[in-house]
């Protein structure tokens, strides 16, 4: 348990990192973001008012601390733009980008998990080839190709599936696969790996002697073992959809973390983008120690 | 090692891909007669022909040069701050290594700050501060990149410093950074060089990402990922538009995924990354 405490210990140091280092690079432009807030016309009263109001006049320093003591107690600002609190939003959003992570996760998985086992057991003949090459076409393509080609086969040439995201879940089917479709390669590479590496273990030809044949030896007991890194890579997935979903999102019109991102970097709303992309590296490092966690429950080795 | 890269299939054809894109890009002044910027307004819009080999878009500009023109900003795009990653990465891996614990804990827990990010959000922060160009997109692979690259040259210095010719090397008083340059770097090498080959698609794939929402690359600059972008709005008219670049992306990804995994086989057999 005292491993899992100091593993939190340094998930806190790294968000106090992710804290300051986004508080620096937003903060390196040039002039003040009050005035480039409010119009040329803006009369000298106004703009000092917004700036103290936003604590801008203050030391840089003090800057930080307002804005960390801000964050502890939940408060990421205010929105220079949409004039809301920032974590009202940021909490809007995060439904739509968790649905669309947790489908095309699912995907991913399925997908991914599926190929990478058949090209094991089929290892160097003809379905390992083929899989082989289409995981490796599944991490070369880039998330907003798979997005517009995906819109151009099943909305306009067989209309079978809606443009946007619409809220229905069918609209959910083609995002989820876009998304998906770079972490189902990735998933299936690592499997495939992984599964073929089992093969060399002991364990494997005392199930042999039990009277299991090769392929049911593997899928009974050697799946089980492969599928610890495969487990690792989630939360490396996870900030890679996350990623992805700013693309996603914006392709397909969901209102979620990665286009409430985008419309902050497109209206220069700095406290909006400090706020998401503050909640994004928070929810990565909750991942990584529940990865950390599921780890610790599948292999006993690991609890020290 | 030579001899089993000429073997390997893959990595042959990968590499001259590779090679050939390259070429194509350097010398596209000569390749095309038309410029990347040229508008045409009489000429809009042409489907794929003799005259156009992949067409022309809807300001009447060459398809098939701006192609040309933009593999040349994405290829630089991918292979600059990919090797200054590698080399930044390399210097913080061999100093976290080998230089003391205090290093060691500072240079590792900051590169956790950068990995505890989405890339692609911490991009757009970069975005938002430097505006759109070049040198902001080099800064933001860079900065997504180096946090990998020197966990694992760390982890494999570690192992260098292990082996007794270093031990030998110490107890005859040779300097540290004497060490480090003799005999560090060059057993780094072959990891370096699969590091540089398999992060050049993703820096690849940032790049183009970026560019086609809007934030990176600016026109009037061309680049693989803002034509896609540009093309956009006439995807279902004329899919070849947005086709032509993303099938150029692809193949420089996968040359590159291909040729780093021979690579690794070939020069790294042990290790797994």
């Amino acid at each position: 348990m005292s491993a899992f405490i100091r593993r939190c210990v340094g998930v806190l140091l790294v968000l106090l990192g992710v804290m300051l280092l986004i508080f620096i690079v937003l903060r390196i432009i040039p002039g003040n973001p009050a005035a480039v807030l409010l119009s040329e016309h803006a009369n000298k009263e106004t703009i000092e008012r917004l700036t103290a109001s936003m604590n801008l006049d203050k030391a840089l320093p003090e800057q930080f601390l307002l804005y960390l003591s801000g964050a502890l107690r939940g408060d990421l600002g205010q929105s220079y733009y949409l004039k809301r609190p920032v974590l009202d939003l940021v909490l809007e959003a995060f439904p739509f980008t968790v649905k669309l992570t947790i489908f095309s996760a699912a995907f991913a998985w399925i997908f991914g998990i599926a190929v990478g086992v058949i090209s094991a057991v089929y290892q160097n003949r003809l379905p390992d080839y083929l899989f082989r090459g289409i995981s490796l076409l599944g991490v070369s393509v880039p998330v907003f190709m798979v997005a517009l080609f995906l819109q151009y086969l099943f909305y306009f040439k067989f209309s079978l599936l809606p443009l946007l995201y619409d809220g229905s879940a069918v609209s959910m089917i083609l995002p989820a696969i876009a998304l998906g479709w770079n972490s189902a390669g990735s998933v299936a590479r690592l499997t495939r790996s992984s599964l073929i590496e089992q093969n060399n273990e002991l364990y494997l030809d005392t199930a042999k002697a039990k009277g299991l044949t090769a392929k049911a030896a593997l899928l009974k007991h050697g799946l089980k073992n492969a599928m610890l890194p495969v487990i690792t890579m989630l939360a490396l997935q996870l900030s890679s959809m996350l990623s992805g979903a700013v693309i996603t999102e914006s392709v397909f019109g969901i209102a979620g973390i990665g286009k409430l991102a985008l419309s902050a970097v497109e209206t220069r709303d700095m406290p909006l983008l400090q706020g998401t992309v503050l909640f994004s590296a928070f929810i990565i490092s909750l991942g990584n120690i529940i990865s950390d966690l599921i780890n610790t429950c599948i292999d006993p080795r690991l609890r020290v | 090692m030579i001899k089993s890269f000429f073997k390997n299939k893959a990595a042959i054809i990968s590499a001259a891909i590779i090679v050939i894109i390259t070429l194509m890009a350097v010398f596209a002044p000569l390749i095309s007669p038309y410029e990347p910027d040229r508008q045409d307004l009489l000429l809009r819009l042409k489907p794929p022909g003799s005259e156009h080999l992949l067409g022309s878009d809807e300001l009447g500009r060459d398809v098939f040069t701006r192609l040309l023109y933009g593999s040349r900003v994405s290829l630089l795009i991918a292979v600059i701050p990919t090797a200054l990653a590698v080399i930044f990465g390399m210097i913080m891996g061999i100093l976290s290594a080998y230089y003391g614990k205090a290093a060691d804990l500072i240079i590792m827990w900051f590169a956790d700050v950068t990995l505890a990010f989405p890339g692609m959000l911490l991009a757009m922060a970069i975005m938002y501060t430097f505006g759109g160009s070049f040198l902001s997109v080099l800064l933001s692979i860079i900065i997504m990149e180096w946090g990998s690259i020197a966990r694992i040259v760390r982890s494999v210095t570690l192992s260098i410093i292990e082996q007794e010719y270093i031990e030998a090397a110490r107890t005859i008083g040779v300097k540290k950074i004497v060490i480090v340059i003799k005999h560090i770097i060059p057993n780094l090498l072959p990891t370096l060089i699969v590091l540089f080959t398999l992060n050049v698609p993703s820096s690849i794939l940032s790049e183009s990402a970026l560019s086609f929402l809007g934030i990176g690359i600016q026109p009037p600059n061309v680049s693989l990922g803002l034509m896609v972008n540009q093309s956009r709005a006439l995807l279902f008219q004329m899919p070849w538009l947005a086709l032509a670049p993303s099938i150029m992306i692809m193949i420089l990804v996968l040359s590159f995924n291909y040729l780093g995994d021979a690579l690794r086989d070939i020069l790294d057999p042990k290790t797994k990354y």
